[in-house]
């Protein structure tokens, strides 16, 4: 792999991303052995720097690099803009000069960790930027789904819910349809951000039109907040029409899989039935998420790589 | 008494329509005589072969950041910015701090100007105090003291009462309303809303915000019966309500900005925050209509909302960073590369939109090459292709998204009141 830094998936190749996946799956059996200490990051130093809250992204990286061995920190910074005594580039120059190799970045604002990769020579992974791209998620994503089809290509995946915020559908749409797969979406209208099938989405007016036949259906999350900013006017209306639930399930393919990137809102995106399904992989994909993130590090820390 | 003659020029002139190669000559800080063949033997001679001599241009709209933010731009730097850009006369929003809601804060700038600017400078007051749109200002005591306009430039007026107010006070003393169109619509949003906050998920404003105002302002103007200027127009959409609004009579007239004559959407997509602007950069689709606005009359003149900013205002996250471009010195060649260059409009037509109509909204005396005038005048190379380059820059703000560009069209030197300010 011959890159700094991973920020989005708009323009990684199918090589790539093959690739990745390729080196998750060796990673996984790391994690799934008893012994989930390799000296893969011996000796190189990785800065998780989060601007906003998180539990499993963040733990889930933090594993990553214990598990393989690299230093790591964990930093959980302010980005209010007032409020905030140092500037995001004196943060970053800071770290930087601590001769940190690997900087992983989550803040709430689209392109911020594009604007501290310019400035840093350590590497910069983005764990999600604003309403931006969300670039690891859909490498656990793709990997969980090609676990059990061996392929994403032709294969047809329903996104449903809020399309508008969600950095994790604007990373898929961008790598599943790379993979050849093909995106289908619905969303409230006051969710559904203008253009969105140019980045290679397809667009349904409702859910059932876009699970029908599905092989993949992925819920999204809403945050509850959305409510009181009056883009939809209950939970229970949102999961009558936009959430998952076991009658849009028997619209889809049988073998049909469900996931959601987590933490599922019961009875929102999901209802308790289909979670409980055996068809639906939400562990897997926090397993997986740990695997991509070894599998990044090694990749972007190897000495070829520059 | 000194003199300068300036030889052999291009002169246009929209005004007298003199469109020959000419003579000027200044006696002072007038224009005292424009023919062919002066001859003057105690005056400066300037060889103007092969540059073209316009009226000095008129900006109706820029923020020269004196008071309170001097660390941006001030009276001083900010004065030398627009002599370089060509323009003679300038007129500056009151987002200051202090606001300009005053006469001592309007004072304060006009003694500021006599001795650090080299242009002339017009203040333009706040509407309301300390722009909150609450308490109007005290618009007759302003004029006074030298406010030719008053703006909520930044903020715009959000309460239609308060508008309604405003533009029949203001009209009492036969000052313009220059409104600034944003409703709330565009709150949290930092480009347009459109393919580009899509593709980059940063928060977007809505067309509609910009129109709806300007629709608003319509309405107030045609039920008042009074005047009213819509600043920094952006879209397709503002364009076709003033046009009409026009057809039926209505006082209305308003501004476009060189950066929605050059520029669209698509150059925030490496999040460059100079890119940052307040009404956002728009589609190509609205671009288009805003040259045709300029074509036909419908748009009345180009100011530059000059918005200069320091570079730690805008080297941080896209959403955090400062809204505006550092506009004086790229303003006429991005205008003369996307107007006149083009073939869409006539050289004495961009001089209308920079000089003449903005000096008649704004009832100054510049604009135009008249005998016995104040010498304003610049002199231009139409010829000359060159890049911009914001290091160059005279102004402070450095926040230019045309920075590397290509455009036509030079200014050689700049007079003012018959003074050399500016020389390339």
């Amino acid at each position: 792999m011959q890159r700094k830094d991973l920020l989005g998936l708009k323009d990684v190749s199918q090589e790539e991303i093959l690739s990745i996946l390729q080196t998750a799956s060796q990673m996984k059996q790391i994690l799934k052995s008893g012994n989930k200490k390799t000296p893969h990051l011996q000796g190189k130093s990785v800065v998780t720097l989060f601007y906003e809250n998180s539990t499993r992204t963040r733990v889930s990286f933090d594993l990553a690099c214990k598990y393989l061995s690299a230093s790591s920190s964990n930093v959980s910074a302010s980005s209010s803009s007032v409020s905030k005594g140092e500037t995001l580039l004196d943060t970053a120059r800071t770290l930087d000069r601590m001769e940190v190799d690997i900087l992983i970045m989550r803040h709430p604002m689209a392109g911020a960790p594009h604007l501290m990769a310019k400035h840093v020579k350590a590497g910069v992974i983005n764990a999600g930027d604003g309403m931006h791209e969300h670039p690891t998620q859909s490498l656990l994503d793709m990997m969980t789904i090609k676990e059990k089809f061996n392929s994403l290509d032709g294969l047809k995946i329903a996104i449903a819910g809020d399309i508008l915020h969600s950095r994790v559908a604007r990373s898929n749409i961008y790598g599943m349809t790379t993979m050849g797969a093909e995106v289908h979406i619905a969303a409230p209208k006051t969710m559904l951000p203008y253009g969105i099938e140019e980045l290679g989405a397809k667009v349904h007016r409702n859910v059932d039109d876009a699970v029908v036949g599905a092989n993949v259906i992925m819920g999204l999350r809403i945050q509850k907040e959305r409510q009181s900013a009056g883009l939809f006017p209950s939970i229970r209306e949102y999961h009558k029409y936009f959430g998952i639930d076991e009658n849009r399930v028997e619209l889809a393919d049988k073998d049909v899989m469900i996931m959601h990137p987590g933490p599922v809102n019961r009875g929102a995106e999901l209802n308790s039935m289909v979670m409980d399904m055996d068809r639906c992989v939400i562990d897997e994909q926090v397993t997986n998420g740990v695997a991509i993130r070894m599998a990044l590090l090694f990749m972007m820390t190897r000495p070829h790589n520059n | 008494m000194k003199k300068i003659l300036i030889q052999n020029a291009n002169i246009i002139c929209a005004k007298n329509i003199i469109n020959k190669k000419a003579d000027l000559l200044i006696e002072e800080d007038k224009i005292k005589l424009i023919d062919i063949n002066i001859k003057c033997d105690d005056a400066d001679i300037i060889d103007a072969e092969g540059l073209t001599l316009t009226p000095g241009f008129v900006d109706m709209h820029c923020h020269l950041r004196e008071p309170g933010f001097e660390y941006k731009e001030n009276i001083f730097t900010g004065s030398r910015a627009a002599a370089k850009g060509g323009f003679t006369s300038i007129a500056c929003m009151a987002n200051t701090n202090p606001v300009n809601d005053n006469p001592a804060v309007t004072v304060s700038i006009v003694e500021t100007a006599k001795t650090d600017s080299v242009v002339n400078i017009y203040p333009i007051g706040a509407i309301t105090k300390n722009l909150e749109g609450k308490e109007l200002v005290e618009m007759g005591m302003m004029k006074d003291t030298g406010c030719v306009a008053f703006s909520d430039d930044g903020k715009g007026v959000s309460s239609s009462k308060m508008m309604y107010n405003a533009l029949q006070y203001a009209s009492q003393f036969d000052l313009p309303i220059i409104s600034h169109c944003e409703d709330k619509l565009a709150e949290g949003g930092c480009i347009n809303e459109g393919i580009m906050s899509t593709k980059l998920g940063m928060p977007g404003i809505n067309r509609a915000a910009e129109e709806i105002m300007v629709f608003r302002e319509v309405s107030l103007a045609e039920a008042l019966n009074t005047k009213v200027h819509i600043a920094h127009i952006s879209t397709k959409g503002s364009t076709e309500i003033i046009r009409n609004a026009k057809k039926r009579g209505v006082k209305v007239t308003c501004e476009t900005c060189p950066h929605y004559i050059a520029g669209t959407e698509q150059m925030t997509e490496d999040y460059d925050t100079s890119t940052k602007v307040n009404p956002p950069l728009r589609t190509e689709d609205d671009r288009s209509a805003i040259i045709k606005g300029l074509a036909d009359g419908t748009i009345d003149a180009i100011a530059t909302d000059h918005a200069p900013h320091h570079i730690d205002d805008k080297l941080v996250e896209y959403q955090l960073a400062a809204m505006g471009i550092s506009g004086f010195e790229t303003a006429f060649s991005l205008c003369y590369t996307y107007l006149v260059d083009t073939g869409i409009i006539k050289l004495e037509k961009l001089i209308e939109l920079m000089c003449v109509n903005p000096s008649k909204i704004l009832n100054i005396t510049s604009g135009t090459l008249s005998i016995g005038e104040k010498a304003d005048v610049v002199l231009i190379d139409e010829k000359a292709k060159h890049k911009v380059d914001v290091q160059s820059f005279v102004s402070k703000g450095k926040n230019n998204p045309f920075d590397g560009w290509d455009i036509t069209g030079r200014i050689q030197m700049t007079l003012v009141n018959g003074k050399i300010v500016y020389k390339a």
